[in-house]
């Protein structure tokens, strides 16, 4: 197992928002976090990603014991993380977002915005532009590039495609399959449950805090039980 | 040739004053917006900071002047701003490392933080004036003219003209030296843009692997050399004097206000705005409409909107209208 978030419980302050909630991702596999709202699928990922302090529960990813690591060093071992919000340096360009991303990791930085290029060539077009003023689906590929720019293995996006329109929403999910498709493992929470389950590997349905469901994306779909709640039947 | 008379006239009390002036505001506010920008606050201990720069700057000049250092028709001064500097920067991380790294670590409101800096303004004034003592300090040697009103008359055979001071001359210079290399920095250079990012979005810099603490003692590195700029190039332009660098917190703060705080580019041009409103507002214009206006129409008042004890109302003024009208400024600030 690549990335495996065993057992974990925490939350803000007091309250207890994660119950027991186990997530795996295997190398080069898309895996989808759904739910009801306040199920707790930002908290998992946020707590995978350290920015939640856990009370039980431990990290693992590529085989190393991840749990006591900040933010910061989890993104050296090769993390990648795009927040829901605030994902973008608005007031700078698409080229010199994608640069601080890469300045971690010097010498590949002019190959991987090319890289970064091919996958989004609308941002090739628009790199000498300042992020504040484009479009949130456009907005939204800048933030994916700048986490790519980091040389992610496990890539986690929170809500990818909220706030941009279906056809973009499309498009997104495209791309984030062409990013697995490299090999890069891909973790994400999506509102838009059903298109995101579909061209997911697996699938984790979370309520209040614990692991629901947990199999094949679709498998998931087929499931009457998960249409019924989550789906919209 | 009334109308060069006037353009002399005009360009001697206000156009060269005010570039100087503002040049000076413009550093200053530069260091207020930069610390607004990255750390967050407003940093009221900025004037006093210049004070200490100048105050080191000044002690270092008498000490070479009494073994016989000089720079020519240059102030001394100038050789001695680096020194400056220097202790000024380490003075600003001992107050970074004393009182703002704290409420740092807490994660205090910003409203804190300019408590803070109030209390740091206070302490820093208070050690101004046990070094160096509270009066005046004239330390501008030198060559006082590049060319003085009367060279310039005898030039052109106008009935007026204008004189450019040295110390005119050197702010204007310096300060577009400085601001020009500090552009570069912020929009070239790795770390420049770190500290853009940084103050752009801190969360996704830390995630990016800025680190945070280079990027805090950096923007006190700049803050701190551009405060000493201002404070010495204001001291040999008019005289060291303790007590008005606690006035000039209102003209610098509007000048990073009226440009968008957090801008620089805003705060640069905020300067000039705010020293040229100021000369503008309390110049005398009696003699340079009766060369302007016929013959039968020349003002028999002085023609002031506002006697000079008022210039700091004009700032209060700008300031004011600004917060009503644009409150982001110029050009929109909070990020740099």
């Amino acid at each position: 197992m690549f990335l495996h978030a065993k057992n974990m419980v925490g939350g803000y302050g007091e309250t207890t928002i994660l119950n027991n909630c186990s997530i795996n991702v295997k190398q080069g596999e898309i895996a989808v976090i759904v739910g009801p709202n306040g199920a707790g699928k930002s908290t998992a990922m946020k707590a995978i990603f350290g920015m939640l302090d856990l009370r039980q529960g431990n990290v693992f990813f590529d085989g190393e014991d991840i749990t006591y690591l900040s933010p910061q060093d989890r993104v050296k071992k090769g993390m990648g993380f795009v927040p829901q919000t605030n994902n973008v340096f608005t007031s700078m360009t698409v080229l010199e977002n994608l640069e601080i991303g890469g300045f971690t990791n010097l010498d590949k930085i002019k190959s991987n915005i090319k890289e970064i290029f091919n996958l989004f060539p609308i941002l090739e077009e628009k790199q000498k532009q300042i992020v504040g003023e484009l479009s949130g689906g456009q907005r939204q590929q800048v933030a994916v590039g700048r986490a790519l720019m980091t040389n992610p293995k496990l890539l986690m996006l929170d809500e990818p495609t909220a706030g941009v329109s279906p056809i973009v929403v499309k498009e997104l999910f495209e791309k984030i399959i062409n990013i697995a498709k490299a090999g890069i493992a891909i973790l994400m929470v999506e509102q838009n449950a059903k298109q995101a389950l579909e061209i997911s590997d697996n699938g984790f349905v979370l309520v209040q805090g614990e692991n629901k469901f947990t199999d094949k994306g679709m498998t998931l779909l087929e499931n009457r039980e998960v249409r019924k709640a989550f789906l919209g039947g | 040739m009334d109308f060069f008379n006037a353009i002399a006239l005009i360009t001697n009390f206000i156009l060269l004053p005010g570039l100087t002036y503002g040049s000076q505001l413009a550093l200053g506010a530069l260091g207020v917006t930069l610390i607004y920008a990255v750390l967050r606050f407003s940093n009221f201990a900025h004037g006093e900071i210049m004070s200490f720069g100048a105050m080191v700057c000044i002690l270092f000049t008498w000490l070479g002047q009494s073994y016989g250092v000089s720079f020519g028709f240059l102030p001394t001064a100038l050789l001695f701003v680096p020194v400056a500097m220097i202790f000024t920067i380490l003075y600003c991380m001992l107050i970074e490392k004393f009182v703002f790294s704290y409420y740092r670590k807490k994660k205090s409101n910003p409203i804190i933080f300019l408590i803070a800096s109030i209390g740091v303004m206070f302490f820093t004034a208070g050690l101004i004036r046990f070094i160096i003592g509270p009066s005046d300090q004239s330390f501008n040697d030198g060559v006082r003219f590049i060319f003085t009103v009367r060279e310039f008359k005898t030039l052109t055979g106008l009935n007026e003209g204008f004189g450019l001071k040295t110390s005119q001359a050197i702010t204007i210079l310096t300060t577009i030296i400085l601001c020009s290399l500090l552009f570069f920095f912020l929009n070239s250079t790795r770390t420049g843009k770190s500290m853009r990012a940084f103050s752009d979005n801190e969360d996704l810099a830390l995630l990016s692997g800025i680190d945070p603490n280079k990027v805090v003692l950096l923007t006190w590195i700049i803050a701190g050399g551009l405060a000493t700029f201002a404070g010495v190039l204001y001291g040999l332009d008019k005289i060291y004097k303790p007590f008005i660098f606690l006035q000039m917190l209102l003209p610098i703060f509007s000048a990073a206000i009226v440009g968008g705080v957090g801008n620089p580019l805003g705060a640069f041009i905020g300067g000039y705005i705010i020293a040229l409103s100021e000369l503008f507002v309390t110049f005398a214009y009696k003699k340079v409409l009766g060369y302007l206006l016929p013959e039968n129409l020349e003002p028999t008042t002085m023609m002031q909107f506002l006697s000079t004890d008022y210039k700091f109302a004009v700032s209060f003024i700008i300031l004011v209208i600004v917060l009503i009208i644009k409150p982001t400024g110029i050009f929109s600030g909070k990020t740099i």
